[in-house]
Protein backbone atom coordinates (compact mmCIF):
# COMPACT_ATOMS: atom_id res chain seq x y z
CA UNK A 1 0.00 0.00 0.00
CA UNK A 2 1.48 3.24 -1.11
CA UNK A 3 1.41 5.40 2.17
CA UNK A 4 0.54 9.43 1.93
CA UNK A 5 3.26 11.63 3.11
CA UNK A 6 2.44 12.82 6.44
CA UNK A 7 4.69 14.70 8.77
CA UNK A 8 4.52 12.78 12.33
CA UNK A 9 1.33 11.90 13.94
CA UNK A 10 -0.12 15.23 15.74
CA UNK A 11 0.70 15.23 19.28
CA UNK A 12 -1.74 14.33 21.33
CA UNK A 13 -4.44 16.98 22.03
CA UNK A 14 -6.88 15.07 23.96
CA UNK A 15 -6.79 15.19 27.62
CA UNK A 16 -8.71 12.69 30.05
CA UNK A 17 -8.81 14.37 33.18
CA UNK A 18 -9.31 12.13 36.58
CA UNK A 19 -12.43 13.16 38.05
CA UNK A 20 -13.62 15.47 34.80
CA UNK A 21 -16.51 13.45 32.52
CA UNK A 22 -15.25 12.29 29.47
CA UNK A 23 -18.00 13.55 27.49
CA UNK A 24 -20.48 16.36 28.32
CA UNK A 25 -23.74 17.58 26.41
CA UNK A 26 -25.00 20.40 27.64
CA UNK A 27 -28.62 21.73 26.15
CA UNK A 28 -27.40 20.88 22.48
CA UNK A 29 -30.02 21.59 19.93
CA UNK A 30 -29.60 20.77 16.32
CA UNK A 31 -32.30 21.38 13.77
CA UNK A 32 -32.72 20.28 9.34
CA UNK A 33 -35.37 21.14 6.96
CA UNK A 34 -37.75 18.45 8.50
CA UNK A 35 -38.03 19.97 12.34
CA UNK A 36 -35.56 19.96 15.34
CA UNK A 37 -33.67 16.36 15.67
CA UNK A 38 -32.41 17.35 18.73
CA UNK A 39 -34.14 19.77 21.66
CA UNK A 40 -31.78 20.08 24.25
CA UNK A 41 -29.92 17.43 24.80
CA UNK A 42 -27.75 17.50 28.33
CA UNK A 43 -26.01 14.60 29.85
CA UNK A 44 -22.67 13.48 30.72
CA UNK A 45 -20.19 9.80 30.32
CA UNK A 46 -17.40 9.46 32.78
CA UNK A 47 -14.11 7.73 32.13
CA UNK A 48 -14.95 3.33 31.74
CA UNK A 49 -19.08 4.03 31.77
CA UNK A 50 -20.61 2.19 28.98
CA UNK A 51 -23.60 4.73 28.33
CA UNK A 52 -26.25 3.06 25.73
CA UNK A 53 -28.52 5.41 24.26
CA UNK A 54 -31.89 3.78 23.77
CA UNK A 55 -34.68 4.71 21.66
CA UNK A 56 -37.11 4.27 18.61
CA UNK A 57 -36.02 4.96 15.06
CA UNK A 58 -35.90 8.42 14.55
CA UNK A 59 -35.41 9.35 18.18
CA UNK A 60 -31.86 11.19 17.12
CA UNK A 61 -28.92 8.62 17.87
CA UNK A 62 -27.45 8.82 15.13
CA UNK A 63 -26.94 12.18 15.26
CA UNK A 64 -26.67 12.51 18.73
CA UNK A 65 -23.44 10.10 18.09
CA UNK A 66 -22.02 12.42 15.06
CA UNK A 67 -22.43 14.81 17.27
CA UNK A 68 -20.26 13.62 19.96
CA UNK A 69 -17.58 12.20 17.71
CA UNK A 70 -17.53 16.01 15.92
CA UNK A 71 -18.95 15.02 12.95
CA UNK A 72 -21.86 17.11 12.85
CA UNK A 73 -22.02 20.71 14.44
CA UNK A 74 -25.14 21.69 17.04
CA UNK A 75 -27.05 24.62 16.08
CA UNK A 76 -26.94 25.65 19.35
CA UNK A 77 -25.51 24.26 23.00
CA UNK A 78 -21.62 22.72 23.92
CA UNK A 79 -20.44 19.35 23.47
CA UNK A 80 -17.34 18.54 25.15
CA UNK A 81 -15.30 15.32 24.56
CA UNK A 82 -11.95 14.54 25.83
CA UNK A 83 -11.31 18.32 27.03
CA UNK A 84 -12.26 19.62 24.09
CA UNK A 85 -15.29 21.75 22.77
CA UNK A 86 -16.19 20.40 19.55
CA UNK A 87 -18.78 22.63 18.64
CA UNK A 88 -15.79 25.56 18.89
CA UNK A 89 -13.20 22.77 16.61
CA UNK A 90 -12.16 24.08 13.20
CA UNK A 91 -12.63 21.22 11.30
CA UNK A 92 -8.60 20.57 10.94
CA UNK A 93 -8.91 20.27 14.52
CA UNK A 94 -11.26 17.91 14.60
CA UNK A 95 -9.49 15.61 12.48
CA UNK A 96 -7.10 16.08 14.70
CA UNK A 97 -9.49 14.87 17.43
CA UNK A 98 -10.86 12.01 15.58
CA UNK A 99 -7.34 10.62 15.58
CA UNK A 100 -8.33 9.35 19.09
CA UNK A 101 -11.47 8.26 19.17
CA UNK A 102 -13.38 4.80 17.02
CA UNK A 103 -16.22 5.65 15.64
CA UNK A 104 -18.72 1.97 14.23
CA UNK A 105 -20.62 3.28 12.45
CA UNK A 106 -24.70 1.71 11.69
CA UNK A 107 -23.68 -0.04 8.55
CA UNK A 108 -20.09 -0.52 8.79
CA UNK A 109 -18.90 2.00 6.16
CA UNK A 110 -15.96 -0.33 5.26
CA UNK A 111 -14.27 1.25 2.15
CA UNK A 112 -15.56 -1.18 -0.45
CA UNK A 113 -12.52 -0.30 -2.73
CA UNK A 114 -10.56 -1.66 -0.10
CA UNK A 115 -9.30 -5.15 1.59
CA UNK A 116 -10.41 -6.29 5.20
CA UNK A 117 -6.68 -5.44 6.16
CA UNK A 118 -5.98 -2.12 4.15
CA UNK A 119 -9.64 -0.97 6.36
CA UNK A 120 -8.50 -1.79 9.62
CA UNK A 121 -4.59 -0.29 8.40
CA UNK A 122 -6.26 2.31 6.91
CA UNK A 123 -5.82 4.82 10.62
CA UNK A 124 -2.29 3.20 11.16
CA UNK A 125 -1.01 3.81 7.25
CA UNK A 126 -1.66 7.62 7.94
CA UNK A 127 0.06 7.16 11.01
CA UNK A 128 3.07 6.10 8.98
CA UNK A 129 3.40 3.01 11.37
CA UNK A 130 5.86 0.51 10.78
CA UNK A 131 4.62 -2.00 7.87
CA UNK A 132 5.35 -5.08 10.74
CA UNK A 133 3.48 -3.17 13.49
CA UNK A 134 0.32 -2.63 11.28
CA UNK A 135 0.59 -6.61 9.91
CA UNK A 136 0.97 -7.51 13.80
CA UNK A 137 -1.89 -4.80 15.24
CA UNK A 138 -4.14 -5.99 12.10
CA UNK A 139 -4.03 -9.27 12.81
CA UNK A 140 -4.41 -8.63 16.38
CA UNK A 141 -7.81 -6.61 16.31
CA UNK A 142 -9.20 -8.97 13.46
CA UNK A 143 -8.43 -12.07 15.63
CA UNK A 144 -10.04 -10.12 18.69
CA UNK A 145 -13.30 -9.92 16.20
CA UNK A 146 -12.65 -13.46 14.93
CA UNK A 147 -12.05 -11.94 11.28
CA UNK A 148 -8.80 -13.10 10.97
CA UNK A 149 -9.31 -15.51 8.09
CA UNK A 150 -11.41 -12.97 6.31
CA UNK A 151 -8.20 -10.48 5.94
CA UNK A 152 -7.66 -10.52 2.15
CA UNK A 153 -11.13 -10.16 1.27
CA UNK A 154 -13.55 -7.25 0.05
CA UNK A 155 -16.27 -5.93 1.88
CA UNK A 156 -18.87 -7.12 -0.63
CA UNK A 157 -17.59 -10.51 -0.08
CA UNK A 158 -18.67 -10.05 3.36
CA UNK A 159 -22.18 -10.72 5.84
CA UNK A 160 -23.64 -7.59 7.19
CA UNK A 161 -22.30 -9.22 10.59
CA UNK A 162 -19.24 -10.06 9.57
CA UNK A 163 -19.00 -6.04 7.68
CA UNK A 164 -19.62 -5.00 11.22
CA UNK A 165 -16.87 -6.47 13.13
CA UNK A 166 -14.36 -5.62 10.89
CA UNK A 167 -15.98 -2.53 11.61
CA UNK A 168 -15.21 -2.43 15.12
CA UNK A 169 -11.38 -4.25 14.34
CA UNK A 170 -10.72 -0.86 12.44
CA UNK A 171 -12.48 1.57 15.29
CA UNK A 172 -9.87 -0.74 17.84
CA UNK A 173 -7.32 -0.36 15.75
CA UNK A 174 -5.52 2.58 17.12
CA UNK A 175 -6.31 1.68 20.26
CA UNK A 176 -8.88 4.68 21.45
CA UNK A 177 -9.75 5.43 24.54
CA UNK A 178 -13.27 6.16 23.75
CA UNK A 179 -15.19 4.35 21.28
CA UNK A 180 -18.90 5.28 19.69
CA UNK A 181 -21.14 2.51 18.74
CA UNK A 182 -23.92 3.47 15.88
CA UNK A 183 -26.45 0.76 16.16
CA UNK A 184 -23.82 -2.14 16.04
CA UNK A 185 -26.80 -4.50 15.76
CA UNK A 186 -29.74 -3.10 13.74
CA UNK A 187 -30.48 -4.99 10.76
CA UNK A 188 -29.17 -8.27 12.71
CA UNK A 189 -30.19 -11.72 13.97
CA UNK A 190 -30.29 -12.00 17.14
CA UNK A 191 -27.52 -14.44 17.50
CA UNK A 192 -25.25 -12.25 15.41
CA UNK A 193 -26.28 -9.32 17.43
CA UNK A 194 -24.82 -11.34 20.58
CA UNK A 195 -22.01 -11.81 19.27
CA UNK A 196 -21.14 -8.08 18.34
CA UNK A 197 -21.95 -7.36 21.82
CA UNK A 198 -20.15 -9.82 23.65
CA UNK A 199 -17.36 -8.51 21.21
CA UNK A 200 -17.89 -5.00 22.63
CA UNK A 201 -18.39 -6.29 26.26
CA UNK A 202 -15.12 -8.58 26.24
CA UNK A 203 -13.33 -4.81 24.84
CA UNK A 204 -14.55 -3.18 27.89
CA UNK A 205 -13.72 -5.44 30.51
CA UNK A 206 -10.30 -6.04 28.74
CA UNK A 207 -9.07 -2.36 28.24
CA UNK A 208 -11.85 -0.18 30.30
CA UNK A 209 -12.41 2.08 27.13
CA UNK A 210 -15.37 4.24 27.93
CA UNK A 211 -17.94 3.49 25.22
CA UNK A 212 -21.09 5.59 23.98
CA UNK A 213 -23.84 2.92 21.97
CA UNK A 214 -26.63 3.77 20.24
CA UNK A 215 -29.34 1.11 19.94
CA UNK A 216 -32.96 0.51 19.82
CA UNK A 217 -33.14 -3.26 21.79
CA UNK A 218 -32.88 -2.45 25.35
CA UNK A 219 -31.57 -6.57 25.21
CA UNK A 220 -27.69 -4.84 24.44
CA UNK A 221 -27.92 -2.98 27.46
CA UNK A 222 -28.82 -5.34 29.35
CA UNK A 223 -25.88 -7.82 28.11
CA UNK A 224 -23.55 -5.21 28.53
CA UNK A 225 -24.70 -4.25 32.36
CA UNK A 226 -25.61 -8.22 33.71
CA UNK A 227 -22.59 -10.17 32.08
CA UNK A 228 -18.48 -9.72 32.28
CA UNK A 229 -15.36 -11.41 30.86
CA UNK A 230 -13.74 -13.78 32.90
CA UNK A 231 -10.22 -13.28 31.84
CA UNK A 232 -9.31 -16.67 33.49
CA UNK A 233 -11.23 -18.57 31.17
CA UNK A 234 -11.75 -16.14 28.31
CA UNK A 235 -15.61 -16.44 28.72
CA UNK A 236 -18.57 -14.28 28.94
CA UNK A 237 -20.15 -14.85 32.69
CA UNK A 238 -23.15 -14.01 34.49
CA UNK A 239 -22.00 -10.73 36.58
CA UNK A 240 -22.96 -11.72 40.48
CA UNK A 241 -24.67 -9.59 42.42
CA UNK A 242 -21.57 -8.33 44.29
CA UNK A 243 -19.85 -7.82 41.41
CA UNK A 244 -21.54 -4.99 40.32
CA UNK A 245 -18.95 -2.27 41.88
CA UNK A 246 -15.86 -3.98 40.08
CA UNK A 247 -16.86 -3.63 36.71
CA UNK A 248 -17.37 -0.68 34.71
CA UNK A 249 -20.71 0.72 35.11
CA UNK A 250 -23.32 0.48 32.31
CA UNK A 251 -25.91 2.79 31.92
CA UNK A 252 -28.97 3.87 29.59
CA UNK A 253 -30.11 7.42 28.50
CA UNK A 254 -33.45 6.82 26.44
CA UNK A 255 -34.45 9.52 24.17
CA UNK A 256 -38.00 10.51 23.00
CA UNK A 257 -38.71 12.48 20.13
CA UNK A 258 -35.06 14.59 20.87
CA UNK A 259 -34.88 14.73 25.03
CA UNK A 260 -33.41 12.98 27.25
CA UNK A 261 -36.81 11.00 28.66
CA UNK A 262 -34.54 9.12 31.25
CA UNK A 263 -31.36 8.06 32.29
CA UNK A 264 -30.11 5.81 34.84
CA UNK A 265 -28.98 1.80 35.42
CA UNK A 266 -30.40 -1.11 33.44
CA UNK A 267 -31.92 -2.28 37.32
CA UNK A 268 -34.03 1.42 36.96
CA UNK A 269 -35.40 0.59 33.76
CA UNK A 270 -36.35 -2.61 34.33
CA UNK A 271 -38.00 -1.52 37.56
CA UNK A 272 -39.69 1.49 36.09
CA UNK A 273 -43.73 1.69 36.51
CA UNK A 274 -43.16 4.14 33.19
CA UNK A 275 -45.77 2.85 30.29
CA UNK A 276 -42.77 4.00 27.40
CA UNK A 277 -39.92 2.66 29.32
CA UNK A 278 -42.14 -1.10 29.49
CA UNK A 279 -42.60 -1.04 25.60
CA UNK A 280 -38.95 -1.39 25.36
CA UNK A 281 -39.14 -4.21 27.72
CA UNK A 282 -41.89 -5.78 26.38
CA UNK A 283 -40.58 -5.48 22.90
CA UNK A 284 -37.49 -7.06 23.94
CA UNK A 285 -39.44 -10.29 25.57
CA UNK B 1 -51.11 37.87 10.08
CA UNK B 2 -52.98 38.53 6.82
CA UNK B 3 -52.63 35.63 4.05
CA UNK B 4 -49.42 35.43 1.47
CA UNK B 5 -50.39 36.38 -1.59
CA UNK B 6 -49.63 34.84 -4.92
CA UNK B 7 -47.25 37.33 -5.77
CA UNK B 8 -45.32 36.98 -2.65
CA UNK B 9 -45.30 33.52 -2.42
CA UNK B 10 -43.72 33.32 -6.09
CA UNK B 11 -41.21 36.11 -5.22
CA UNK B 12 -40.49 33.78 -2.22
CA UNK B 13 -39.71 31.21 -4.41
CA UNK B 14 -37.63 32.50 -6.60
CA UNK B 15 -35.62 34.31 -4.03
CA UNK B 16 -35.31 30.99 -2.01
CA UNK B 17 -34.17 28.88 -5.47
CA UNK B 18 -31.79 32.02 -6.02
CA UNK B 19 -30.40 32.00 -2.63
CA UNK B 20 -29.52 27.76 -3.10
CA UNK B 21 -27.93 28.82 -6.11
CA UNK B 22 -25.67 31.25 -5.07
CA UNK B 23 -24.99 28.87 -1.78
CA UNK B 24 -23.94 26.16 -4.18
CA UNK B 25 -21.90 28.50 -6.07
CA UNK B 26 -20.11 29.79 -2.97
CA UNK B 27 -19.83 26.31 -1.71
CA UNK B 28 -18.44 24.66 -4.90
CA UNK B 29 -16.06 27.49 -4.78
CA UNK B 30 -14.53 26.97 -1.35
CA UNK B 31 -14.49 23.35 -2.10
CA UNK B 32 -12.55 23.68 -5.21
CA UNK B 33 -10.32 26.57 -3.51
CA UNK B 34 -9.44 23.90 -0.91
CA UNK B 35 -8.80 21.36 -3.61
CA UNK B 36 -6.31 23.34 -5.19
CA UNK B 37 -4.53 24.55 -1.68
CA UNK B 38 -4.15 21.61 -0.80
CA UNK B 39 -2.02 20.13 -3.94
CA UNK B 40 0.64 22.98 -2.28
CA UNK B 41 0.54 21.42 1.52
CA UNK B 42 1.32 17.99 2.87
CA UNK B 43 0.10 15.07 3.41
CA UNK B 44 0.04 13.83 -0.38
CA UNK B 45 -1.44 10.74 -1.31
CA UNK B 46 0.58 9.90 -4.25
CA UNK B 47 -0.92 6.10 -4.33
CA UNK B 48 -4.28 7.81 -5.04
CA UNK B 49 -3.17 10.19 -7.44
CA UNK B 50 -1.07 7.31 -9.72
CA UNK B 51 -4.60 5.87 -9.60
CA UNK B 52 -6.87 8.29 -10.71
CA UNK B 53 -4.21 9.31 -13.22
CA UNK B 54 -4.40 5.60 -14.46
CA UNK B 55 -8.33 6.03 -14.53
CA UNK B 56 -8.45 9.03 -16.08
CA UNK B 57 -5.44 9.00 -18.33
CA UNK B 58 -4.58 5.55 -19.32
CA UNK B 59 -8.29 4.37 -19.47
CA UNK B 60 -9.40 7.20 -21.34
CA UNK B 61 -6.78 7.11 -24.10
CA UNK B 62 -8.75 4.53 -26.55
CA UNK B 63 -11.74 6.51 -26.75
CA UNK B 64 -9.78 9.61 -27.13
CA UNK B 65 -7.60 8.27 -29.78
CA UNK B 66 -10.87 6.46 -31.93
CA UNK B 67 -12.80 9.75 -31.41
CA UNK B 68 -9.69 11.77 -32.95
CA UNK B 69 -8.84 9.83 -35.70
CA UNK B 70 -12.65 9.89 -37.06
CA UNK B 71 -12.60 13.77 -36.30
CA UNK B 72 -9.58 14.24 -38.25
CA UNK B 73 -10.39 12.50 -41.06
CA UNK B 74 -14.16 13.96 -41.64
CA UNK B 75 -12.53 17.56 -41.36
CA UNK B 76 -10.93 16.41 -44.54
CA UNK B 77 -13.56 15.14 -46.22
CA UNK B 78 -15.96 18.62 -44.93
CA UNK B 79 -13.21 20.99 -46.60
CA UNK B 80 -11.67 18.99 -49.13
CA UNK B 81 -14.35 20.06 -51.07
CA UNK B 82 -13.63 23.38 -51.32
CA UNK B 83 -10.30 23.68 -51.79
CA UNK B 84 -10.81 21.38 -54.57
CA UNK B 85 -12.60 24.23 -56.04
CA UNK B 86 -10.04 26.54 -56.14
CA UNK B 87 -6.82 23.84 -56.49
CA UNK B 88 -5.34 24.38 -53.31
CA UNK B 89 -5.42 21.17 -51.70
CA UNK B 90 -1.92 21.12 -49.79
CA UNK B 91 -4.00 23.43 -47.74
CA UNK B 92 -6.03 20.33 -45.93
CA UNK B 93 -2.84 20.34 -43.76
CA UNK B 94 -3.28 23.73 -42.43
CA UNK B 95 -7.00 23.52 -41.72
CA UNK B 96 -6.64 19.99 -39.97
CA UNK B 97 -3.67 20.77 -38.01
CA UNK B 98 -5.08 24.64 -36.46
CA UNK B 99 -8.48 23.31 -36.16
CA UNK B 100 -7.35 20.41 -34.14
CA UNK B 101 -4.54 21.89 -31.95
CA UNK B 102 -6.50 25.48 -30.83
CA UNK B 103 -9.88 23.79 -30.85
CA UNK B 104 -11.09 20.26 -31.62
CA UNK B 105 -8.54 18.66 -29.91
CA UNK B 106 -8.82 20.30 -26.47
CA UNK B 107 -12.57 20.91 -27.11
CA UNK B 108 -13.35 17.39 -28.07
CA UNK B 109 -11.10 15.74 -25.46
CA UNK B 110 -12.57 17.37 -22.92
CA UNK B 111 -15.84 16.67 -23.87
CA UNK B 112 -15.28 13.00 -23.93
CA UNK B 113 -13.24 13.03 -20.34
CA UNK B 114 -16.16 15.20 -18.72
CA UNK B 115 -18.68 12.24 -19.94
CA UNK B 116 -16.42 9.52 -18.68
CA UNK B 117 -14.57 10.82 -15.63
CA UNK B 118 -16.30 13.60 -14.16
CA UNK B 119 -19.57 10.88 -14.35
CA UNK B 120 -17.30 8.20 -13.16
CA UNK B 121 -15.89 10.58 -10.05
CA UNK B 122 -19.43 11.78 -9.11
CA UNK B 123 -20.70 8.43 -9.12
CA UNK B 124 -17.91 7.07 -7.12
CA UNK B 125 -18.15 9.92 -4.69
CA UNK B 126 -21.44 9.95 -4.19
CA UNK B 127 -21.80 6.44 -3.62
CA UNK B 128 -19.14 6.68 -1.19
CA UNK B 129 -21.16 9.61 0.68
CA UNK B 130 -24.13 7.65 1.00
CA UNK B 131 -22.76 4.38 2.67
CA UNK B 132 -21.27 6.56 4.68
CA UNK B 133 -17.42 6.11 3.53
CA UNK B 134 -16.87 10.06 3.96
CA UNK B 135 -17.78 10.22 7.32
CA UNK B 136 -15.95 6.76 7.90
CA UNK B 137 -12.79 8.70 6.90
CA UNK B 138 -13.44 11.73 8.30
CA UNK B 139 -14.10 9.55 11.79
CA UNK B 140 -10.81 8.04 11.40
CA UNK B 141 -8.71 11.80 11.07
CA UNK B 142 -8.79 11.89 7.36
CA UNK B 143 -9.19 15.10 5.80
CA UNK B 144 -12.02 13.76 2.77
CA UNK B 145 -11.09 16.84 0.54
CA UNK B 146 -7.12 15.98 0.85
CA UNK B 147 -7.62 12.15 0.18
CA UNK B 148 -10.52 12.34 -2.50
CA UNK B 149 -10.44 15.69 -4.44
CA UNK B 150 -7.09 16.67 -4.44
CA UNK B 151 -5.34 13.62 -5.45
CA UNK B 152 -8.31 13.60 -8.95
CA UNK B 153 -7.55 17.29 -9.65
CA UNK B 154 -3.86 16.62 -9.52
CA UNK B 155 -4.13 13.65 -11.86
CA UNK B 156 -6.68 15.41 -14.21
CA UNK B 157 -4.84 18.52 -14.57
CA UNK B 158 -1.99 16.54 -15.54
CA UNK B 159 -3.52 13.88 -17.56
CA UNK B 160 -5.55 16.06 -19.76
CA UNK B 161 -3.17 17.62 -21.83
CA UNK B 162 -1.41 15.35 -22.64
CA UNK B 163 -4.60 13.57 -23.55
CA UNK B 164 -5.19 16.54 -25.69
CA UNK B 165 -1.42 16.17 -27.40
CA UNK B 166 -2.60 12.24 -28.34
CA UNK B 167 -6.04 13.80 -29.93
CA UNK B 168 -4.01 16.35 -32.09
CA UNK B 169 -1.66 13.81 -33.06
CA UNK B 170 -4.01 11.09 -34.36
CA UNK B 171 -6.66 13.65 -35.28
CA UNK B 172 -4.05 14.95 -38.03
CA UNK B 173 -2.90 11.44 -38.73
CA UNK B 174 -6.88 10.70 -39.52
CA UNK B 175 -6.66 13.62 -41.42
CA UNK B 176 -3.79 12.57 -43.33
CA UNK B 177 -5.36 9.17 -43.95
CA UNK B 178 -8.10 10.49 -45.56
CA UNK B 179 -6.40 13.22 -47.64
CA UNK B 180 -3.71 10.80 -49.34
CA UNK B 181 -6.54 8.92 -49.94
CA UNK B 182 -9.06 10.84 -51.37
CA UNK B 183 -6.63 14.11 -52.37
CA UNK B 184 -3.93 12.00 -52.98
CA UNK B 185 -1.62 14.41 -50.80
CA UNK B 186 1.78 12.77 -50.08
CA UNK B 187 2.87 12.54 -46.68
CA UNK B 188 5.74 14.85 -46.97
CA UNK B 189 3.33 17.36 -48.25
CA UNK B 190 0.43 17.36 -45.78
CA UNK B 191 2.59 16.88 -42.67
CA UNK B 192 5.15 19.66 -43.64
CA UNK B 193 1.92 21.96 -44.24
CA UNK B 194 0.34 20.96 -40.65
CA UNK B 195 3.90 21.61 -38.92
CA UNK B 196 4.26 24.56 -40.38
CA UNK B 197 1.01 26.37 -40.18
CA UNK B 198 1.24 25.95 -36.61
CA UNK B 199 2.70 29.13 -34.39
CA UNK B 200 3.83 29.31 -30.61
CA UNK B 201 0.20 30.71 -29.69
CA UNK B 202 -1.69 28.15 -31.17
CA UNK B 203 0.74 25.32 -29.05
CA UNK B 204 0.04 27.82 -25.97
CA UNK B 205 -3.68 27.84 -26.56
CA UNK B 206 -3.95 24.06 -27.13
CA UNK B 207 -2.34 23.78 -23.93
CA UNK B 208 -3.54 26.13 -21.90
CA UNK B 209 -7.49 25.20 -22.50
CA UNK B 210 -6.89 21.76 -21.46
CA UNK B 211 -5.27 22.95 -17.92
CA UNK B 212 -8.83 24.83 -17.16
CA UNK B 213 -10.83 22.39 -18.60
CA UNK B 214 -9.34 19.97 -16.67
CA UNK B 215 -9.76 21.74 -13.31
CA UNK B 216 -13.52 22.05 -14.84
CA UNK B 217 -14.15 18.46 -15.21
CA UNK B 218 -12.48 17.20 -11.75
CA UNK B 219 -14.22 19.88 -9.47
CA UNK B 220 -17.73 19.54 -10.90
CA UNK B 221 -17.27 16.37 -11.03
CA UNK B 222 -16.17 16.00 -6.80
CA UNK B 223 -18.36 18.19 -6.10
CA UNK B 224 -21.55 16.61 -7.14
CA UNK B 225 -20.34 13.50 -5.94
CA UNK B 226 -19.82 14.67 -2.24
CA UNK B 227 -22.80 17.04 -1.93
CA UNK B 228 -24.96 14.04 -2.90
CA UNK B 229 -28.10 14.36 -1.24
CA UNK B 230 -31.25 11.44 -1.07
CA UNK B 231 -29.42 7.69 -1.54
CA UNK B 232 -28.81 6.20 -4.44
CA UNK B 233 -31.37 7.88 -6.74
CA UNK B 234 -29.44 11.55 -5.71
CA UNK B 235 -26.46 9.26 -6.78
CA UNK B 236 -27.86 8.78 -10.27
CA UNK B 237 -28.66 12.81 -10.31
CA UNK B 238 -25.43 13.84 -9.42
CA UNK B 239 -23.64 12.12 -12.20
CA UNK B 240 -25.88 13.61 -14.76
CA UNK B 241 -25.40 17.03 -13.31
CA UNK B 242 -21.74 16.37 -13.36
CA UNK B 243 -21.61 15.71 -16.82
CA UNK B 244 -24.30 18.19 -18.43
CA UNK B 245 -22.90 20.75 -15.84
CA UNK B 246 -19.08 20.22 -16.92
CA UNK B 247 -19.61 20.03 -20.12
CA UNK B 248 -21.37 23.04 -20.45
CA UNK B 249 -18.87 24.85 -17.94
CA UNK B 250 -16.00 23.78 -20.60
CA UNK B 251 -17.71 25.10 -23.96
CA UNK B 252 -18.83 28.41 -21.82
CA UNK B 253 -14.48 28.55 -20.84
CA UNK B 254 -13.78 27.37 -24.20
CA UNK B 255 -15.28 31.14 -25.74
CA UNK B 256 -13.76 33.06 -23.17
CA UNK B 257 -10.39 31.13 -23.14
CA UNK B 258 -10.20 31.26 -27.11
CA UNK B 259 -11.14 35.10 -26.84
CA UNK B 260 -8.28 35.92 -24.59
CA UNK B 261 -5.62 33.63 -26.02
CA UNK B 262 -5.90 35.12 -29.61
CA UNK B 263 -6.03 38.73 -28.33
CA UNK B 264 -2.60 37.74 -26.63
CA UNK B 265 -1.48 36.76 -29.62
CA UNK B 266 -2.57 38.78 -31.50
CA UNK B 267 -4.62 36.58 -34.11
Amino acid sequence: MMRPTHSAPTEQMTTIVPGEPLITFKDVRVGFDEGDVLRGISFEVWPGETKVLLGESGSGKSVLMKMAAGLMRPDAGHIWVMGQDLSELPERELLDFRRHIGFVFQEGALFDSLTVEENVAFRLVEENMDDAEIETRVREVLRFVEMEEAIEKFPAELSGGMRRRVSIARALASRPALIFYDSPTAGLDPVTSQTIITLILRRRDLQGVTSLLATHRVQDAFGLANFRLDEASGRVVPLGADERASVPPTNVLVLREGKVYFEGTTEDVLHSSDTYLKEFLVSAE
Amino acid sequence: MPEPTETTSLSTLIGDALKRQVFAVQDYSLMSLQGLVNVFTPPQYWGDTINQMNLIGVNSLPIVALASLFIGGVLVLQTSSQFLRFGETALTGDVVSLALVRELGPLITALLVAGRNASGIASELGSMVVTEQVDAMRALGTDPLRKLVTPRIIAMVTMLPLLVAVSDLVGLFGGFIVASFSLRLGAVQFWTRAIDALEFGDLVQGLTKPLIFALIIATVGCYQGLRVKGGTQGVGRATTSAVVVSSILVLVADFFLAKLLLYMFRK
